[in-house]
């Protein structure tokens, strides 16, 4: 099994919703999806499953990881990765002032699935989630950036292009080529696992 | 931030340390959660700057007074004054008045930190005219904490926050008439303290030592193991009065416990469980 993880902010959720429908469902693989956001709104799910065949939930502490599934990191925890596959909930410190936090996600993931793990890193007004994906990068994983151009608010993945060397650059004005840029990397990882 | 290594904590180094400590000093983290134990030792050793695991590991297995301070940081002791208004406001307007008709109130804070969650329960417990007939046990690994409970001396550059908390959570009192602000911090009143029993209580050693009509454990589960969970949920059950309160973090359950038929849900959003069995 591998893995997508995708962390945003302002912006992102239009951006996902556009990406959701061009998972397949042959594909052996989970998504994770870190929104920063404080409180628990209701209709976050219901409004990502009318997008995906995948089952859409939120990431339960001790959960087991599925395939084809999304699971949504809950508001106010860190969620981290197990090596037994499981997910850990967390209420320690906020890290550039976010719970949940994309870096803690991202990091978790790394260590855990090293190459086959594709990071994306969409809209946002923070710095949160670019030492994550540097940390993705150097264990082994692709790493992608939603083109600042065409996001909401460039500041984060525009930060994440000045850090370092990302795989590839998603354009959300051009769904089509996006599709595709996704089905390339799901292949990217699935060769390796 | 964690990325800004000068080297790579590997999980055999962990384990490895893990057994010594509890060899050395006989404190299990063997069934914590190894992602964000992982986690808060590496921010450990970047904080006190440690060069290497190896020197790392030497301090916290050769000077004790480190140890202590190793526990107190790779415990999460993030907390605050009426945190999760809706469940204080379960807490003032539905279970309190039901433990109210009770001789003696006991409650168990499992894992208490720095005690704010203690004393808004004791504040609610004053509003409630139920504070003179309470007993408010609260436990943590960490003696340092408790010290912190003890004194009741909180920031004052938190009051900003608890006050609103407070306000949200039912609370009609002049939040500030219930400390004293001195300098930078603010002092509880010492009556809201009186009725508090503070002990050190491991969770995953030490046994049962009461019967309770409501344990609070919010957010320290978490950091367990699913085989850890487990025996501290037994432990709780064997804590609880037949009709007793558990109260778990959000995002908390009890659901895949094997003493989860001993319980029924009593409110589903805010993760309280009442013993029925």
């Amino acid at each position: 099994m591998n893995m997508l993880v995708i962390g945003g902010s302002a912006g992102s959720l239009s951006v996902v919703m556009q990406i959701l429908p061009h998972l397949s469902d042959k594909w052996e693989m989970s998504v994770v999806i870190i929104f920063h956001r404080k409180h628990d709104d209701g209709n976050l799910l219901e409004i990502l499953a009318h997008r995906t065949g995948f089952e859409v939930k939120e990431a339960e502490d001790k959960e087991l990881i599925r395939p084809r599934v999304i699971y949504l990191a809950p508001a106010d925890y860190h969620l981290l990765i197990e090596k037994d596959f499981s997910f850990s909930l967390d209420y320690s410190e906020k890290v550039h002032y976010c719970r949940p936090s994309i870096d803690v996600t991202f990091e978790s993931a790394a260590d855990v699935f090293g190459e086959v793990l594709v990071g994306l890193l969409l809209s946002g007004a923070n710095a949160d989630g670019v030492e994550g994906l540097k940390e993705i990068k150097k264990c082994g994983g692709i790493v992608a950036v939603q083109n600042p151009e065409s996001a909401e608010v460039a500041y984060m993945p525009g930060l994440a292009l000045e850090a370092l060397d990302v795989d590839y650059v998603l354009d959300s004005n051009d769904v089509e080529s996006g599709a595709r840029t996704l089905t390339r990397l799901y292949e990217g990882i699935a060769c390796k696992s | 931030m964690m990325s800004e290594q000068m080297f790579q904590l590997n999980d055999e180094d962990i384990e490895v340390l893990l057994y010594e400590i509890l060899e050395t000093y006989g404190y299990d983290f063997i069934n914590y959660s190894r992602a964000s134990l992982k986690r808060r030792i590496h921010r450990l050793i970047l904080l006190d700057k440690f060069p290497s695991m190896a020197e790392f590991r030497f301090r916290v297995l050769y000077d004790k007074a480190y140890l202590e301070r190793f526990v107190e940081q790779i415990t999460v002791n993030v907390t605050e004054m009426f945190r999760d208004t809706s469940f204080n406001l379960l807490l003032r307007n539905h279970i309190l008045p039901m433990l109210a008709t009770k001789p003696l109130i006991r409650i168990w804070h499992a894992g208490c930190s720095t005690g704010e969650e203690v004393y808004s329960m004791a504040i609610m417990l004053k509003e409630a005219n139920l504070l003179h007939k309470s007993l408010l046990y609260a436990t943590d690994i960490n003696p340092a904490v408790l010290e912190t409970v003890r004194r009741g001396v909180f920031p004052l550059s938190q009051m900003k926050l608890y006050s609103e908390n407070y306000v949200h959570s039912g609370g009609r009192e002049d939040f500030s008439s219930y400390y004293t602000a001195q300098y930078d911090s603010a002092k509880f009143d010492e009556a809201l303290g009186e009725r508090m029993i503070l002990s050190t209580h491991n969770l995953v050693s030490d046994h049962s030592f009461n019967e309770f009509q409501l344990i609070l454990c919010r957010n320290v589960m978490i950091y367990f193991d699913k085989k850890l969970q487990d025996r501290v949920v037994n432990l709780f059950n064997e804590s609880l009065e037949m009709l007793g309160f558990l109260a778990l973090g959000s995002k908390e359950t009890l659901k895949y416990s094997p003493v989860s038929s001993s319980f029924r849900q009593f409110d589903g959003r805010e993760k309280v469980w009442q013993k029925i069995a």
